[in-house]
């Protein structure tokens, strides 16, 4: 249920991209998650509806990218893909390894609706809309 | 004339003239609990208090832990805790009466400290006349996991009668742990079926190379290995931090 926690960290973080860039509205959230950030998708993909009700990210759409777990090997140096509970080196079978990924809890990027144009578009803006 | 039939708005383009705007952020979802839990570990630095977040589920024996490790250490290691749960301060009242200063934070409904929480809780506290923070996290093997409180470490506890599985069932936190303690070993003789070795092969299958202590509160068993740990924490805190001898506990 942290879930719920996170997506508002998620609302203040994408608020506060739309004020500064003169978004109005946020219409697509796009996030990296890991199996081994301890945070489910499905559980944050619903938190986020609760979260969002009533702000300018209330009808972004929310893109979650799986991250896949994988690992590098101290002994061998080889890099590997690896269980959440078994993360152990595929070619020589060691566990002393380091995370590559799978840990990820990214905020990659939104799309910002209702931008205050840059003075060159704004000018052609207008005149299209004559 | 492009100006006119808008066909300077081009598939490239489309966005930018339509008052649309892709943004990367890159940033931490928890951005703003990892900045608050950097400024708590500021607050413990300038104090040289070593800070030591116990996770485990509930009743694997942090509060029994931390009650037989204010008996141990006495006038040797000053000590102090906050206490996180979601209701009561049954277990703040067991801490003090060991006469060690504790800050109960009883979080609702909320399943993990955060950042924030430990902050508020550190205003009640003299860190001054601390030498280690014990925050004795919500009772959940799952969501205080992934919150970073400013901690310096990570101590994971697995009691006996949950089973040796707990870290293969568990890996976000125990994967996250510099020290494991096997808690409750005085119950060994009745639960054979809990082996120490495959819990730490568990443990190890985690990538995570943590020291793994069998202790018992009980009977005080392995717990001198324990205080050793946490004056060697303390010990290698100064002397990282380089804090003047004579401000290190009496």
């Amino acid at each position: 249920m942290h879930e719920l926690a996170i997506c508002q960290a998620l609302i203040d973080q994408v608020t506060t991209v739309a004020r500064s860039n003169g978004a109005q509205r946020v219409s697509n959230i796009t996030l990296d998650v890991g199996p081994l950030s301890g945070v489910v998708p499905e559980l944050l993909a619903n938190a986020f509806t609760v979260a969002a009700a009533g702000t300018l990210a209330e009808a972004a759409g929310l893109t979650i990218n799986p991250a896949p777990v994988r690992v590098w090997c101290k002994s061998c140096q080889a890099e590997s893909d690896a269980k959440v509970n078994r993360l152990v080196c595929a070619a020589c079978g060691d566990w002393r390894t380091v995370l590559r990924s799978g840990d990820e809890l990214l905020l990659r990027s939104v799309v910002l609706e209702e931008v205050d144009p840059a003075p060159t578009l704004q000018d052609s803006e207008e005149k299209r809309h004559v | 004339m492009c100006d006119t039939c808008g066909c300077n708005v081009t598939p490239g383009n489309r966005d930018l003239a339509e008052g649309r705007q892709a943004t990367q952020v890159l940033g931490s979802l928890l951005k703003v609990n990892d900045h608050q839990a950097s400024h708590n570990r500021v607050h413990f630095n300038g104090h040289g208090v070593l800070s030591v977040n116990l996770m485990s589920s509930p009743g694997a024996g942090k509060t029994a832990l931390l009650e037989a490790t204010a008996e141990l250490l006495d006038g040797d290691l000053r000590i102090g805790v906050i206490e996180g749960d979601l209701e009561t301060e049954n277990d703040a009242d067991r801490i003090r009466a060991c006469g060690v200063p504790v800050v109960q934070i009883c979080t609702g409904t909320a399943c993990h400290l955060d950042a924030h929480m430990v902050h508020d809780a550190l205003h009640e506290l003299d860190l001054g006349s601390l030498d280690v923070l014990f925050v004795e996290n919500v009772g959940n093997l799952v969501c205080p996991a992934s919150f970073d409180l400013g901690q310096h470490h990570n101590v994971a506890l697995l009691s006996t009668p949950e089973g040796d599985d707990k870290p293969a069932k568990y890996p976000v936190m125990f994967r996250s742990a510099d020290l494991v303690l096997l808690t409750k070993r005085d119950l060994a003789p009745y639960m054979p079926e809990f082996d120490a070795t495959k819990a730490a092969n568990y443990v190890r299958q985690l990538g995570n190379a943590a020291p793994i202590l069998e202790v018992s509160s009980k009977t005080g068993g392995g717990l001198g290995d324990w205080t050793d740990w946490l004056r060697r924490g303390v010990t290698e805190l100064r002397t990282n931090l380089a804090v003047p001898s004579a401000s290190l506990g009496s």
